[in-house]
């Protein structure tokens, strides 16, 4: 098992609520926009505490209201990929793919040059940010996830600001990571064709 | 044409009176602008105003504020005296105090807009990646919000060489102690037939103006990565 939430929280006058479990895979959040799919996102990353409920990753919690538990957004571990890339503007791209690799200490799943050999971004380690296509900058912001020794990834939309091509370039990568790499995913997108070939469970919210 | 050596002394302390005015008060300055920036407290509104008084009131009443508050019979001025042997009265230390209180709007102006515009994503981006407050705080919102932080210590330089009201109300106009550019070009205007000298000082000023101006871009190109001061 992978993701167990059972959450809830008012944000304004939107009520976001959600209870499933994931599968092994990539398991997807579909629905229309505002529905409160990214909010879930950051509750399982620790950035926004639910009113109540609980979280589980791989068997072990994150939060639990009922037993007073809420696990540091840095504890967590969780390799978020956002749908706006937020990479570092002042840090060149292998700093900003390093930030995290402190934590991996021992569990890294890869090493930089793989990373970025897998993603096809060996090229550009040592550009800046801003000079980065969106279909780059996503790829990087990928591998910085990876990078950070994530137990699990949450992905927000990692193909909305990108043209056709470059959004089977960054799905291929996604396939991959989903097939080869192994890591649970909780995928956010309102796509339908996106989430029928990449999630192995959808949930609607 | 060149300076002489008492225009050099004057050069030499309006220099010093502004780098010890703007080094030890941007820390304040700093931690001013965070609260305000950041900060959610009772008060805040209070606060603000009292930080931006100084831009406000005529100078001559920070400086009588100054005399009341540092002078040695002042709650302030014994205080520092007893515990650290500060003395402000007529003291070049005074003329950095009173520079410092009239650069601090300035600077925390400049520091609070930069630290407004470092986007709180990317402060959870990196809190994510695991790390701790503090290394987020060293890492991501420092260095972008350094630029502000340059300019803001550059103003409140700029500032420094030029005060003159709240210096010589609180610490007179003493030459080699107290007597700054701004009270050497006054004094110097009181002086039948020194008008080259007062033309010098004012030469000086300009260039020391502008020399910070343009150091203080270079640098923010340097460490901001196309962020701008001017």
């Amino acid at each position: 098992m992978s993701f167990e939430l059972r959450v809830e929280r008012q944000l304004g006058d939107v009520a976001i609520s959600a209870n499933f479990t994931g599968n092994n895979g990539l398991t997807a959040l579909f629905g229309p926009s505002g529905a409160g799919k990214t909010s879930l996102l950051n509750m399982v990353a620790g950035l926004l505490r639910p009113d109540r409920g609980r979280i589980a990753v791989g068997g072990e919690v994150l939060f639990d209201s009922d037993l007073g538990i809420d696990m540091a957004v840095q504890e967590r571990r969780a390799g978020y990929v956002f749908q706006d890339g937020r990479l570092f503007p002042h840090l060149r791209v292998r700093e900003n793919m390093e930030y995290g690799a402190q934590r991996a200490e021992g569990h890294g799943l890869m090493t930089l040059d793989e990373a970025a050999t897998f993603l096809g971004i060996a090229h550009l380690l040592d550009r800046w940010p801003r000079t980065l296509s969106g279909g780059e900058a996503q790829r990087v912001a990928i591998g910085r996830a990876l990078l950070s020794g994530p137990r699990f990834l949450l992905m927000d939309e990692p193909l909305a600001s990108l043209d056709r091509a470059r959004r089977e370039e960054v799905m291929t990568v996604i396939e991959r990571l989903r097939d080869e790499v192994r890591l649970p995913i909780l995928y956010v997108s309102h796509d339908r064709a996106e989430v029928d070939r990449l999630a192995g469970l959808i949930v609607e919210i | 044409m060149m300076p002489g050596p008492e225009e050099w002394e004057v050069i030499r302390l309006s220099l010093k009176v502004s780098a010890v005015a703007v080094g030890l008060s941007l820390p304040l300055a700093f931690a001013l602008a965070w609260a305000l920036a950041r900060g959610r407290f009772p008060g805040k509104v209070l606060l603000d105003a009292l930080v931006h008084l100084p831009l406000v009131l005529p100078p001559v009443v920070t400086g009588w504020f100054l005399l009341i508050a540092f002078g040695p019979q002042g709650p302030a001025g014994r205080w520092l005296e007893v515990w650290l042997g500060l003395t402000f009265l007529f003291r070049w230390t005074g003329a950095a105090l009173a520079a410092a209180v009239m650069a601090l709007p300035l600077m925390v102006r400049a520091i609070r807009i930069s630290l407004e515009t470092v986007d709180p994503k990317l402060e959870q981006a990196a809190m994510t990646l695991g790390a701790s407050r503090w290394r987020t705080f060293r890492t991501i919102t420092l260095p972008l919000a350094l630029p502000g932080v340059i300019a803001g210590a550059v103003l409140g330089f700029a500032r420094s060489l030029g005060e003159f009201g709240a210096t010589i109300t609180f610490v007179s106009n003493i030459p080699g102690e107290t007597q700054t550019l701004p009270l050497a070009i006054y004094s110097a205007l009181q002086i039948p037939g020194a008008e080259p000298q007062v033309v010098r000082l004012v030469v000086v000023s300009v260039l020391l103006s502008l020399g910070a101006l343009i150091a203080s871009e270079a640098l923010a190109r340097r460490t901001g990565r196309g962020g701008h001061v001017l």
